[in-house]
């Protein structure tokens, strides 16, 4: 095996290892880090395949920002046993078909997906220069579609914490 | 000489030279801080007390390290080791001279040219506030949870801010490698002469993101005791107070890298100087000018009172941001008007 292939293996390992942690672990806290841990291992993998912005911007956007949200949330929280709600025994019949459900649709794509080869024949691909000519040229009208939907977002996250203050 | 020997020796020197810079602003910042208040300031240890670094190294060696039993152990640890490592991690994208030539070998003096220079430069100051926050909650004590949560909003308040100010700057220098920022403006101006609002806005968000006075409200011992660092003693409440120091003197560097030139100075080319030893001339003022950067943090310290909480979200969220999106279409507006769109 190459060094590459030995670094996939342990970032998919770590992913893995990690991602199952974050359900497994009874403190939310420690949920938290773990998923950091975990978008560290996909950013290795996007620095794999050559993808340095998306990494950069993964690394920036989910561990520096929204995961610090998450953390100061859960930190602010007080979590003890007694102020856990008590969960109705049906609920968890439900979650685990809908889980299930989740699983079987999952294994069903990704079994008729048909794989391309992993034919890089440009070495720029990836980079933040080719990005940006693709992104402002071939996927002009998907880019700002979602600017918009960001915009949808954020005027519905103030109009929601507005609302609040009023009443 | 291999290639890869000259990178893991840069790497170590860069290593030792921010750490005894850091060792030594804490000096600066106590002699910057008696001069302003009119007093002597340490003079004990060695002459003029410029052992007082080594001598304050030595105490926190010796005391006593206290882990609190209610803390959570293991994040209790790693909370400074994290804050240690963001900080030393930024060096590594810094241009810190041109290059050395031995023989027919070019050596640059920079450990990593990333073509995404300053969005590493930006992801590792966003995951400097793990190292606040996990320490500040693993102690298990209101006033470092109060100091942990204070940071946390702080930084992520600013961030955006700063990240909109480097927008501007990218926008007008074209890169996103440092190493072409400075060899641009070697070529061309400064860019603190195209982006002074830019430059302003960077310039407070760095005291933000540092925790430096007058925004240092996740410690602030008259209303938190310490902050995050309470419960914190002996070399780890070192790592803590030492990881600010080396942040004040990387983003200096940053600062300098971004507006100031880097190493360049002007007239450079003219003074007749061949390669190494111009070089060389380079490094020392690139260090100069982090020096007078370094001297700046603090003179603010001791002049500029700490702001209020609401005053330091206010000055974030209404004034900052506002400015570096007016800042950003400035600038796009600028270089439409000079067609270089």
């Amino acid at each position: 095996m190459s060094l590459t292939q030995y670094i996939f293996w342990f970032l998919s390992f770590l992913a893995l290892m990690s991602s199952l942690m974050v359900v497994f672990t009874k403190n939310a806290v420690y949920s938290v880090l773990c998923l950091i841990i975990t978008f560290f291992a996909i950013a290795g993998h996007y620095l794999l395949l050559n993808a340095q912005f998306l990494a950069a911007v993964h690394i920036i956007v989910y561990a520096g920002a929204i995961m610090v949200l998450f953390l100061y949330v859960i930190m602010m929280l007080n979590q003890n046993k007694d102020t856990e709600p008590k969960k109705h025994p049906y609920l968890m019949v439900i979650s685990v078909i809908a889980a299930g459900l989740l699983m079987l649709t999952m294994v069903g794509t990704v079994k008729s997906a048909e794989l391309p080869g992993s034919t890089i024949a440009d070495a720029q691909v990836g980079t933040i220069e080719k990005l940006g000519q693709v992104l402002f040229t071939d996927f002009l009208l998907p880019f700002e579609v979602s600017s918009i939907l960001f915009l949808a977002a954020m005027v519905g996250a103030v109009y929601l914490s507005k609302n609040k203050l009023q009443s | 000489m291999d290639p890869l020997l000259f990178k893991a020796i840069l790497v170590v020197a860069v290593f030792g030279i921010t750490l005894i810079v850091a060792l030594y602003s804490t000096f600066g910042e106590r002699k910057i801080a008696a001069v302003m208040q009119d007093r002597v300031g340490p003079n004990r240890a060695g002459p003029f007390g410029l052992l007082q670094p080594l001598a304050d190294g030595i105490k926190m060696f010796m005391k006593q390290e206290l882990i609190p039993s209610v803390s959570n152990k293991w994040l209790f640890i790693i909370g400074p080791c994290i804050a240690m490592l963001t900080a030393c991690m930024t060096g590594v994208v810094i241009p810190w001279g041109g290059s050395l030539t031995f023989g027919d070998q070019v050596f640059e003096l920079q450990i990593a040219d990333l073509n995404i220079g300053i969005l590493y430069l930006f992801g590792v100051v966003s995951l400097g506030v793990y190292g606040i926050m996990i320490g500040g909650w693993a102690s298990n004590n209101k006033f470092s949870l109060i100091g942990a949560i204070r940071a946390s909003s702080q930084m992520i308040s600013y961030e955006i801010a700063m990240g909109m100010a480097i927008i501007a700057l990218v926008m007008s220098t074209g890169t996103l490698s440092l190493k072409e920022i400075v060899m641009q403006q070697d070529a061309g101006l400064a860019n603190i002469v195209y982006q002074p609002l830019g430059f302003l806005i960077f310039l407070v968000c760095a005291f933000a993101e540092t925790n430096r006075a007058p925004f240092d409200l996740p410690e602030c011992e008259t209303e938190l005791i310490g902050g995050y660092h309470t419960e914190y003693s002996s070399l780890k409440l070192g790592f803590y107070l030492f990881a600010e120091y080396i942040n004040m003197f990387i983003s200096s560097a940053v600062i300098v890298s971004f507006y100031f030139g880097g190493y360049n100075f002007p007239f450079q080319h003219e003074l007749g100087l061949d390669g190494n030893l111009l070089t060389i001339v380079q490094t020392l003022v690139f260090f100069g000018k982090i020096f007078f950067f370094v001297f700046f943090f603090m003179w603010v310290r001791w002049t500029i009172p700490r702001f209020r909480y609401d005053q330091l979200m206010h000055l974030g969220w209404k004034v900052l941001l506002p400015l570096a999106l007016f800042n950003i279409f400035a600038t796009g507006l600028v270089m439409w008007g000079m067609g270089k769109l």
